[in-house]
C-alpha cells in the first residue's frame, strides 16, 4: 500500500497555566492512498488536533508528519500554505463558509488563490452541480442557505483544486440524519474516484461508511 | 478577490466605516485648508514683495550734523546714472512730516521728486500730476484715511514751517513701486521741498529698477567702486535676501499650521487604527477560514491594507473637496481675494493633501493587518 499520511509519535502539547495539555501523546499512524479513515472517540480526545495536524495547521509538538512523503517539519509557512490550498481540502462541522462571498464565489475562492485570476473555466458551477446544489442558489451568500446546502458547497469548495486528501471534521454534525447520509454518499463517491479521506465522527452509524476504524482515546490511539 | 472581501466588509459595515472615514475628512480637511491658506499668504506678499525684489536703494552714508544735511550730490546721481545705464533711475527727497487736515492729524512720508519722473512709475486716480512749486499729490490710503479729495487744503509741517497747500491729484496705492511708498505719503515736485526743507542738491535716495536681476551684483559693485573709493560716501542695499527671508518666515509659518491641522489628521489615523482592530477581532473566524484552505498570511494583510485604503481614499477624496470649500472661506475671509484659490498650488496641496491622508490611512492598516496575518489558523478557526 502506497503511503499518503504518515505520523511518527506525534505529540501536540498545550502548556496551560493549570499544566501542559497533552492532546496527542505520541501518535503512529499510516494511512494509504485511497484509504477512508474514521477517527473515533469521546468529547476531548484529540480528534480535531490530530486532524488539524494532518492538515498542516498546526505543527507537532514533537515527532514527525510526513504528507506524501514530505517531512512538514521541513517546510516553510508559505509552503504549508500552498500544501493546504492544493493537496488538502477541508470539510468543517459548521462548514466555515466565507460570509462575505456568495456560494459561487466560495468555491471559486481557492481557485483565484491557486490561479491569481477570477474563473472562466466555469469549474465552480460544476462542482456545485455535482455536490447538488441547484442554479438558483449558487448567488446566494452562505446565511442565505440551509445546513445542508452549506455543508455542499463547503465540499465543492474542498474540491475546488482537485485535492489528493480530504479532511472532514464531523461534517454530519449539524445536519438531520437524512442530509447526513446525503452528504456521507458524496463522501463515499469521492472516496471510489481515489481522494484519500480522513473523517472525525463520533456516529457509529457515520463511521460505518469508512472502511477503517481509528479510535484515539486521551491523545493515545486504542 | 482579496480585495473584493475588503470592499464588501467596508459596505457590510457602512455605519462604522462611514464614521472612520470622516475623521479622516476632517482631518485632510483641516491640513489642506492651512496649507492653502499659507500658500495664499505667501502668494499675496511675494506679489508685494517681488516689486522691490529688483530695485537698488542707495542711501548717503554719513549722518546729517546739525545744519549740514547729508545726501546725495548731482555730480555722485550722475555717475550712478552712467553706471545704471538703461535700467530707470530715480533720486528724490524724503523726509518724515506732520499732516493736519481739519481736526485731524498725524505724520506721513513726504517727497520731493522731479514730477517728470512721475508718470512712468505711479497711476492717478483724480486729479493731475504736479508741475512748478504749486500744490501736493497724496496716495490714496492717505487720501481714505483723512478724507482728503482733489482741490482740498492740507497743512504740512510744525511751527514756522506748517504750510497750507492744496492737493492736486491722488496716486493710485501700488504698495512699492520704482523704490517710492506713496500709499500714505505726500508728494510734491522738487523744487516745492527744496523751498520748503531747503538742503538742494542733497538727496535722500536714490533708486535704481533692475531690469534684469542678474544685473543687481554688477551694479551695486560698480557703484561702490566709483563713489566709496577713498571713503564711504554712500550705502547701497536691495531686498533680495531680505525678501527671501520673509518668504521663508511665511513658509515656516505655514507649515506650523500645516502641523496643526496635521494633528487632527493623526487622531483620524488612531480611529482608523480602532475600527482596523475591531474589523480583525470580528473577523478571526475568518480569517481562519481563509488560513485553513491555503491564503497566504501575505494575502491576509493585504484584504486589512486594502480595506484602510479604501477607507482612507474615500475620506481623503471627499476631505480633497472639501478643502476647497474650507480654504475658499478661509481666504475669503482673511484676505478678501478668492482669486488667491484659483492657482496651481491649490491643486498641488489638494492633491499633496490627498496623498498624505491615504498614506496615513494605510500606515494605520499596518499593524492591524500584521496581526491578523500573525494569527494563529488554529486558534483563528475555534473562534466563535
Ligand atoms: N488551543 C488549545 N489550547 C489548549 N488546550 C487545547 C486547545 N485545543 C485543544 N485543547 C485541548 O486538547 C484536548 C483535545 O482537544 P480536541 O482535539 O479539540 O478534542 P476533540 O476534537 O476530540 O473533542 C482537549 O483536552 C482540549 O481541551
Ligand atoms: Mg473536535
Amino acid at each position: 500500500m502506497e503511503i499518503c499520511i504518515r505520523l511518527e509519535d506525534v505529540k501536540r502539547i498545550y502548556p496551560m497555566e493549570a499544566g501542559d495539555v497533552y492532546a496527542l501523546n505520541g501518535v503512529t499512524l499510516d494511512i494509504g492512498v485511497g484509504e477512508f479513515v474514521a477517527i473515533m472517540g469521546a468529547s476531548g480526545s484529540g480528534k480535531t488536533t490530530l486532524l488539524n495536524q494532518i492538515g498542516c495547521l498546526d505543527q507537532p509538538t514533537s515527532g514527525n508528519l510526513y504528507i506524501e512523503g514530505k517531512n512538514t517539519r521541513e517546510l516553510s509557512d508559505y509552503e504549508l500554505t500552498n500544501l493546504r490550498r492544493d493537496a488538502i481540502g477541508f470539510i468543517f462541522q459548521k462548514f466555515n463558509l466565507i460570509p462575505l462571498l456568495t456560494a459561487f464565489e466560495n468555491v471559486e475562492y481557492p481557485l483565484i488563490l491557486k490561479t491569481g485570476a477570477r474563473d472562466t473555466t466555469g469549474r465552480p458551477a460544476d462542482l456545485l452541480r455535482l455536490v447538488g446544489l441547484d442554479g438558483g442558489h449558487m448567488k446566494h451568500t452562505p446565511n442565505q442557505l440551509s445546513g445542508g446546502q452549506q455543508q455542499r458547497v463547503a465540499i465543492a469548495r474542498a474540491l475546488a483544486n482537485d485535492p489528493r486528501i480530504i479532511l472532514c471534521d464531523e461534517p454530519t454534525g449539524n445536519l438531520d440524519s437524512k442530509t447526513g447520509n446525503q452528504i456521507m454518499d458524496l463522501l463515499t463517491d469521492l472516496n471510489r474516484q481515489g481522494k484519500t479521506i480522513v473523517m472525525v465522527t463520533h456516529s457509529d452509524e457515520i463511521a460505518t461508511y469508512a472502511d477503517r476504524l481509528i479510535t484515539i482515546r486521551d491523545g493515545v490511539i486504542q | 478577490m482579496t480585495f473584493e472581501l475588503a470592499q464588501r466588509n467596508v459596505r457590510l459595515h457602512l455605519f462604522r466605516s462611514i464614521l472612520a472615514a470622516i475623521g479622516i475628512i476632517i482631518g485632510v480637511v483641516a491640513i489642506t485648508s492651512m496649507g492653502l491658506l499659507g500658500g495664499a499668504l505667501e502668494q499675496s506678499v511675494s506679489d508685494e514683495l517681488m516689486n522691490m525684489g529688483n530695485t537698488i536703494i542707495i542711501t548717503p552714508a554719513g549722518p546729517s550734523v546739525g545744519d549740514e544735511k547729508a545726501g546725495i550730490d548731482e555730480r555722485d546721481i550722475r555717475q550712478i546714472k552712467l553706471i545704471a545705464g538703461r535700467n530707470p533711475t530715480i533720486a528724490f527727497y524724503n523726509t518724515y512730516d506732520q499732516v493736519k487736515v481739519g481736526d485731524s492729524q498725524g505724520y506721513s512720508s513726504v517727497y520731493g521728486v522731479d514730477p517728470g519722473e512721475l508718470p512712468p512709475i505711479t497711476t492717478l486716480i483724480s486729479g493731475r500730476y504736479i508741475s512748478g512749486t504749486e500744490g501736493v499729490m497724496i496716495g490714496q490710503t492717505l487720501a481714505r484715511n483723512y478724507g482728503i479729495r482733489e482741490g482740498n487744503f492740507i497743512t504740512v509741517g510744525i511751527g514756522a514751517r506748517e504750510q497750507r497747500i492744496r492737493v492736486v491729484g491722488i496716486l493710485e496705492d501700488t504698495g512699492f513701486s520704482g523704490g517710492i511708498q506713496t500709499d500714505n505719503a505726500i508728494i510734491g515736485s522738487e523744487r516745492w521741498y527744496e523751498a520748503t526743507y531747503s538742503g538742494r542738491g542733497k538727496y535722500d535716495q536714490v533708486v535704481i529698477t533692475v531690469h534684469n536681476l542678474d544685473d543687481i551684483d554688477g551694479i551695486k559693485d560698480a557703484i561702490d567702486a566709483r563713489l566709496n573709493r577713498r571713503e564711504d560716501v554712500v550705502n547701497i542695499m536691495d531686498f533680495r535676501s531680505l525678501i527671501s527671508s520673509i518668504q521663508e518666515a511665511i513658509g515656516q509659518i505655514s507649515l506650523f499650521v500645516m502641523a496643526i491641522g496635521g494633528i487632527s489628521l493623526l487622531v483620524a489615523a488612531v480611529s482608523i487604527l480602532n475600527v482596523m482592530l475591531i474589523s480583525v477581532n470580528e473577523r478571526i473566524k475568518e480569517i481562519g477560514i481563509l488560513r485553513s484552505i491555503g491564503t497566504q498570511k501575505a494575502d491576509i494583510s493585504k484584504m486589512f491594507l486594502y480595506e484602510a485604503a479604501i477607507l482612507g481614499l474615500i475620506g481623503s477624496v471627499c476631505g480633497g473637496l472639501l478643502s476647497l470649500v474650507g480654504g475658499g472661506l478661509l481666504i475669503m475671509l482673511i484676505m478678501q481675494d478668492i482669486s488667491y484659490l484659483l492657482t496651481m498650488h491649490t491643486v498641488i496641496t489638494v492633491i499633496y493633501g490627498m496623498i498624505i491622508g491615504t498614506v496615513i490611512c494605510i500606515a494605520a492598516g499596518v499593524y492591524p493587518a500584521h496581526r491578523a496575518a500573525q494569527l494563529n489558523p488554529i486558534d483563528a478557526l475555534s473562534n466563535d
